[in-house]
C-alpha cells in the first residue's frame, strides 16, 4: 500500500516536473511556432540565479518565485530583440540560432561560475511514508506546477490578455488587423516564456545540483513533451506530461531510471509517427 | 537562397583546378606536418560532407547525425574486437548505420513527418543511443568479446589493417592517406549522385516536394535513400575516427557532436559539397586551438559563431565568398538575380505565416 503510494507520488512528481520545465517552451512554441533551443539554458540560468541569491542570504522562496523569473524574463527579452525577431518564419534558422545561444550561455556561465556543481539544500525537510523516506520538496514542486497550470488556464481563458494571445495564436493577421501589433505580442510572449523557464529553474534548483551544462538535461525532455503535445499550449503540455511522466516512472520502477528514459524517448518517436501533428493535433483541438 | 548555391555546383561551374591543387598540397602535407591532427580534420570533414549532402541537397536536416557517426565507431570497435581483423568490421561499420538510417528514414518519410518533428525524431534517436551506451557498464553488457563499458567506452580494439592482413595495421601517415582517399572518394560519389537523375529528383524534392510527387516520383523512397547514403558516410567517418582515437565512448553520440557538425555545414555553406568540408577544417582547427587554452570556453566561441552565421551569413562562407567574386565580374546581373530571389523568398514568407510548420526555413 505504502509502496503504491510512493509510486503514485513519484509519477505525479514526474508529471509536474515535465509540465514545469516545458511550460516556457510550450508558450513560445504554441504562440509563435518558434522552437527555442536555448530553453534548457534559461532554466539553468534561473537555477543559478536562485542559488546565487540564496548564497547572498536572500529568502529562497522570494528568489525562486520572483527574482529568477524576472532575471530570465529580461534575458529572454534581450534574446528576442537581438536574435529571434530577425528570424520569424524561418523555423529551422531559429532553432539553429537559439542552439548557438544555448552554447554561448553555457560558455558564459562556465566563465563566471566555473565548471563545478553548485547547490543549495532543499528548504523543506523530508517526511516518512510508512517505511519510505520521501522528499518533502517534491510536494512543493507538485503544488507549484499545479498552481502554474491553473493560473495559465485562467489567464488564457478569462482575461483580455489571454484573449489577445489566443487570437494571435489562431490568426496573426486578424489580430494585427484589429490593432494588436503581432511584433509586440511575440516580444511579450517570448519574454513570458523565458520567465516561466526561469521560474522552473529556480524552483528545481534546490532539488538537483547545477552545472553549466545542466540545461541539456531539460531541453531534450521539454522538447519532446512540447512537440508531442502539439499546438494547444496548456492541454497539449499537460496531456503529454501525463503520458511521458507515467511511462518514465513506471518503467523506471520496473527496471532502472536510464531504461525508463529510453523507453520514454522511444515512445515519443512512436507517438509522433502516429500523430504527426502532436496529441492536440488530433484530440482536444480547440482547447487553449 | 540555397537554390542559388546549388546552381553553382550543379551547373558545372566547378573549380576543378582549385580542387586538384588543394588535393596535391594535401598529398604532400605529411612531408611538412605531423599527420595526427590533419587526419582528425579529414575525418570531421567527411562527417560534415555526409550531413551536407543530405541537408544541402535534399533539405533533410538531422539534429542527431552523430548517432550514425557513433554507430559506425561502435560497430567497428565491437566487430573488430570479435574478429581480430578489420576488413569485415570496416564494411559492417558502413552498412549498419546505413541500414538503421534506412529504417528510421522510412518511418519518418513514409509517415509524412514534417521538418520540426523530423528534427525531434533524429535528435531523440541519438539521445537514446547516448543514454543506452552510457548505461552499459558491467559484464552483463557485452557483445562477443567486446564489453560495452558504459561511460568509459571500449578501449583497445584492433585498429584498421591492410585488408586481409591483420599483421599490417594502418596508422600515422598511412591512416592520413586512407582518410584523404575516403574523403575524396565520398566527395566524388556525392558529385556523381547529384549529377545523376536520382540527384536531380532530390533537388526537386528540396525545392518543392508536392510538385515532384505530382510528377510521379516516389519522394519518400528518394529521401530514405539519401538519408541512408548519408548515414553510410557518417558511419565511415565514425569507423575512421575509432581507428584514429583507438577508443570509442558514448560522447560520440552526444548532442555536442551533432551540433558541431551542423555548425560546420551551415558555416561552410549549405547547398555545396566543398563548403561543409572547408567549414569542418576551419572550425575544427579553431576548436583544437581553443582546446589548448583554458581562458575562453570552447562552447562560447562555437555558440557565438553559430548565432552570427545564422544572422549575418545565412548562406555560409563558401557561397558568400564565391558570390562576391561573381558579383565583381558581373555586378548588375547578379544583383538583379539576388533581388528576384529575395522577392520570391519574401512572397513565400507572407503566404505561409509562421503558424505553419513547413519548409520556410529551408527556402530562405
Amino acid at each position: 500500500m505504502d509502496y503504491a503510494a510512493v509510486v503514485l507520488l513519484e509519477i505525479i512528481y514526474m508529471i509536474a516536473f515535465l509540465a514545469l520545465t516545458s511550460a516556457g517552451l510550450a508558450v513560445v512554441f504554441g504562440m509563435m511556432r518558434v522552437i527555442n533551443l536555448a530553453h534548457g539554458e534559461f532554466v539553468m540560468i534561473g537555477g543559478y540565479t536562485t542559488i546565487a541569491c540564496a548564497k547572498a542570504d536572500i529568502n529562497i522562496y522570494f528568489a525562486m518565485l520572483v527574482i529568477s523569473p524576472l532575471v530570465v524574463g529580461i534575458l529572454g527579452l534581450l534574446v528576442e530583440r537581438l536574435v529571434v525577431r530577425h528570424l520569424y518564419g524561418r523555423m529551422i534558422d531559429t532553432m539553429l540560432a537559439t542552439w548557438g545561444l544555448s552554447l554561448l550561455m553555457v560558455g558564459i556561465i562556465t566563465f563566471i561560475f566555473g565548471n563545478t556543481a553548485v547547490s543549495v539544500p532543499a528548504p523543506i525537510p523530508g517526511y516518512e511514508l510508512g517505511e519510505f523516506q520521501m522528499g518533502g520538496y517534491n510536494l512543493f514542486i507538485i503544488g507549484i506546477a499545479t498552481l502554474l497550470i491553473i493560473c495559465m488556464w485562467l489567464v488564457m481563458r478569462f482575461t483580455r490578455l489571454g484573449l489577445v494571445a489566443r487570437g494571435a495564436m489562431q490568426s496573426a493577421d486578424v489580430a494585427s488587423s484589429l490593432g494588436y501589433d503581432p511584433k509586440r505580442v511575440y516580444m511579450w510572449t517570448f519574454t513570458v516564456g523565458a520567465a516561466l523557464s526561469g521560474l522552473a529553474g529556480g524552483v528545481l534548483a534546490p532539488l538537483t545540483g547545477l552545472l553549466p551544462s545542466s540545461g541539456g538535461a531539460y531541453i531534450a525532455k521539454a522538447f519532446i513533451t512540447v512537440i508531442t503535445g502539439g499546438a494547444a499550449v496548456i492541454t497539449g503540455t499537460l496531456s503529454s506530461s501525463v503520458i511521458f511522466g507515467t511511462i518514465n516512472q513506471l518503467v523506471s520502477f520496473g527496471s532502472t531510471p536510464v531504461i525508463g528514459e529510453i523507453v520514454m524517448l522511444a515512445f515519443a518517436v512512436v507517438l509522433l509517427r502516429l500523430m504527426p501533428q502532436g496529441i492536440t493535433g488530433r484530440f482536444f483541438r480547440n482547447a487553449p | 537562397m540555397i537554390g542559388d548555391a546549388a546552381n553553382f555546383t550543379s551547373a558545372g561551374r566547378t573549380h576543378w583546378g582549385w580542387i586538384i591543387a588543394i588535393f596535391i598540397l594535401l598529398l604532400l602535407l605529411p612531408a611538412v606536418f605531423d599527420t595526427h591532427t590533419p587526419t582528425l580534420l579529414g575525418i570531421w570533414a567527411l562527417f560534415a560532407l555526409s550531413l551536407g549532402l543530405m541537408w544541402g541537397y535534399a533539405g533533410i536536416l538531422s539534429f542527431g547525425h552523430a548517432a550514425y557517426f557513433g554507430l559506425g565507431a561502435y560497430t567497428y570497435a565491437i566487430t573488430s574486437m570479435n574478429l581480430g581483423e578489420s576488413t569485415a568490421a570496416w564494411i559492417f561499420a558502413i552498412v549498419l548505420p546505413a541500414f538503421v538510417a534506412a529504417l528510421i528514414g522510412a518511418m519518418m518519410f513514409y509517415g509524412r513527418i514534417s521538418d520540426v518533428y523530423m528534427g525531434v525524431i533524429t535528435l531523440v534517436f541519438s539521445l537514446i543511443m547516448a543514454k543506452f551506451m552510457g548505461a552499459t557498464a558491467g559484464d552483463a553488457y557485452s557483445i562477443g568479446n567486446a564489453r560495452l563499458g558504459g561511460f568509459n567506452g571500449i578501449p583497445a580494439f584492433p585498429i584498421l589493417n591492410v585488408p586481409g592482413d591483420p599483421s599490417t595495421p594502418i596508422f600515422g601517415t598511412a591512416l592520413y592517406y586512407l582518410v584523404l582517399c575516403c574523403l575524396v572518394a565520398c566527395y566524388l560519389v556525392s558529385r556523381w549522385v547529384l549529377s545523376s537523375a536520382f540527384g536531380r529528383v532530390l533537388l526537386g524534392i528540396r525545392e518543392n516536394e508536392a510538385r515532384i510527387e505530382l510528377l510521379g516520383y516516389n519522394a519518400p523512397a528518394y529521401k530514405t535513400a539519401i538519408f541512408s547514403l548519408s548515414a553510410a558516410m557518417a558511419g565511415m567517418a565514425g569507423c575512421l575516427f575509432a581507428s584514429w582515437a583507438e577508443i570509442v565512448t558514448p560522447a560520440l553520440f552526444g548532442l555536442g557532436q551533432s551540433v558541431e557538425v551542423i555548425i560546420w555545414v551551415i558555416a561552410g555553406g549549405l547547398g555545396t559539397l566543398m563548403g561543409p568540408i572547408i567549414g569542418a577544417v576551419l572550425l575544427g582547427t579553431m576548436k583544437l586551438l581553443l582546446g589548448g587554452q583554458t581562458f575562453i570556453d570552447n562552447s562560447l566561441v562555437i555558440g557565438a559563431i553559430l548565432v552570427l552565421v545564422v544572422l549575418l551569413l545565412p548562406r555560409g562562407l563558401l557561397p558568400t565568398v564565391l558570390g562576391w567574386r561573381k558579383q565583381q565580374g558581373q555586378r548588375s546581373v547578379s544583383r538583379a538575380r539576388s533581388n528576384s530571389m529575395r522577392r520570391r523568398g519574401g512572397e513565400r514568407r507572407q503566404q505561409r505565416p509562421a503558424a505553419e510548420h513547413d519548409k520556410t526555413g529551408h527556402g530562405s
